[in-house]
């Protein structure tokens, strides 16, 4: 248990870190890649608990795809290194308590539904390890409701999104 | 002492943990770059040389097998030069990003029952997964250079990594779905062990029912490496190498490394997913001598689906960029998508 300890204090204190660049830097490309570093760190810590799958599902998604779309719109529509001077200050109030409303919300939310909670310490690790098979039989039968709905709102959103871009482009 | 009680005694030692790992570690640091070695002189110097009819190297060492190691020695020795403007920091992680990504790759490669670095239990998942971080080096590279040419193949990469990604993940789907898991280990446990309408004579390696997704995976893989046809994003008649434009020295040899590096690990992929991996359909697949026999095995396969790849690379002229999204889209990702409906109805009814 303790090298997990150490493990978890060395990955949040790198979180920390690089989620604190990705909004003090003026660079907008370096705040993407600071935002790569803080999702990696969200993918050890699901293998940390061993939640592999989730964990590898966040670098597919998260980096491979998310990432590389921010990335690919902002190397698109900007020309040069010059530090944006524009992103900053101009929202700070709003977003920093906006930011700490959700901080309050999730951490509410999370004592509220683990705070009695108990590893069970007799497994390796404190836990078992939670295998592909196990994700998907709970996400299918027990999850299969939230399930559909997500992937629905997925859909419109998607569609949305075409219908957005088509317009623009005057057709 | 028998040599099967050698290798069991072997096996019975306890190695620590932090030993194994280092162990292992070691092997993988060594295995990139012999493996990039090896396809680069094989197919890259040799095969396209007797292609066009000439001889390739011939000075440094016998045939020019040296001649890389050369290529790589002056690699090294050159001065580690950065463009004026360029954004350093960036500029000088992107290629280990790209070489980083594809070291993990080779993490749960399976050559033999013990001879794997992790069994993971999703090991095709994470193996697609941690392939499709390289993008991330890329568009760094691209950025960084400072370079209109190197960021127009930055984001020519992008476009193309994320359109071929999804035909490549579809494709493998119709062999997780027929095998029933995800771990690399027991996809060829299943097409070594497996029977074809009750008869064992050759396994049942799954090329012969997902002989769609195989082509399917190469296609893609194709574009993965940003290889020709493929190779808009480092087109050097057009955009003079890309992303790679501003790098020389040892930062040009790591991207010269991921690049074959990569190419080996897929080609290892396929032959994990299409080709039975490293064993034989006779005999016990349990036996300690695969452990032996298995990585020889997977090496010639290996080089089988590697001299395939190549081949494409050195015949066919490079697609343009609408050419070559309409590929993936609308060819490739259908056909894929059509291949798991009809691998799911399969897969139900027998």
């Amino acid at each position: 248990m303790i090298a997990e300890h150490v493990a978890f204090g060395i990955i949040a204190a790198v979180m920390v870190a690089s989620a604190l660049r990705v909004v003090t830097t003026r660079d907008i490309v370096h705040a993407a890649l600071y935002l790569v570093i803080v999702l990696a760190g969200v993918a050890a810590l699901f293998l940390l608990v061993g939640a592999e799958f989730t964990g590898i599902t966040q670098v597919l998604i998260y980096i491979g795809a998310v990432i590389v779309l921010f990335l690919f719109g902002i190397m698109l529509t900007r020309s040069d290194f010059d530090q944006d001077e524009e992103a900053d200050h101009r929202h700070k109030l709003p977003a920093v308590l906006t930011a700490l409303l959700l901080l309050a919300v999730m951490i509410g939310a999370l004592v509220d539904r683990f705070a009695d909670v108990k590893l069970d310490a007799n497994l390796p690790g404190g836990r078992a390890p939670q295998t592909t098979a196990q994700v998907s039989d709970e996400l299918f039968s027990q999850y299969i409701v939230p399930f559909e709905a997500v992937s629905v709102l997925l859909l419109a959103a998607l569609i949305g999104a075409i219908v957005i871009a088509r317009r623009e482009e005057g057709g | 002492m028998s040599p099967a009680a050698v290798v069991s005694g072997l096996l019975a030692v306890e190695v620590p943990y932090w030993a194994s790992s280092t162990i292992k570690l070691g092997v993988v640091a060594l295995i990139v770059p012999t493996a990039a070695l090896v396809l680069g002189y094989v197919f890259l110097l040799k095969m396209m040389s007797f292609m066009q009819s000439r001889l390739g190297p011939m000075e440094a060492g016998p045939y020019g097998t040296l001649q890389l190691l050369a290529d790589g020695l002056k690699f090294i020795q050159k001065e580690d030069i950065f463009p004026e403007k360029a954004d350093r920091t960036v500029f000088a992680l992107a290629p280990l990003v790209v070489l980083i990504s594809t070291f993990l790759i080779y993490v749960v490669i399976p050559t033999g029952p013990d001879a794997v670095v992790a069994q993971l239990d999703v090991g095709i998942f994470y193996a697609l997964a941690v392939s499709s971080l390289s993008v991330v080096g890329i568009l760094m590279a691209g950025w960084a250079s400072a370079n209109k040419y190197a960021l127009m193949g930055g984001l020519r990469a992008a476009g193309q990594l994320i359109a071929y990604e999804l035909p490549l993940v579809l494709a493998v789907m119709g062999v997780v779905i027929q095998a029933g898991t995800l771990d690399l280990q027991k996809i060829v446990t299943a097409q070594a062990t497996g029977e074809i309408f009750g008869w064992g004579g050759i396994g049942n390696p799954f090329i012969l029912t997902q002989f769609a997704g195989f082509f399917i995976f190469l296609v893609a893989v194709q574009a993965e490496l940003t290889q020709p046809p493929f190779d808009m994003p480092v087109a050097e008649s057009e955009i003079v190498g890309g992303y790679q434009v501003e790098y020389t020295g040892f930062r040009f040899l790591f991207f010269f490394m991921g690049e074959f590096g990569t190419a080996f690990a897929f080609a290892a992929l396929a032959v994990v997913l299409f080709l039975g991996g490293w064993a034989l359909p006779w005999g016990d697949i349990e036996h300690w001598a695969f452990n032996i026999v298995g990585p020889v095995i997977m090496l010639v396969k290996v080089l089988a689906v590697a001299a395939l790849i190549f081949w494409f690379r050195f015949t066919y002229p490079r697609l343009r960029e609408d050419q070559l999204q309409r590929l993936a889209w609308k060819v490739l990702i259908p056909l894929s998508l059509a291949n798991i409906v009809v691998t799911g109805i399969f897969k139900v009814v027998l």
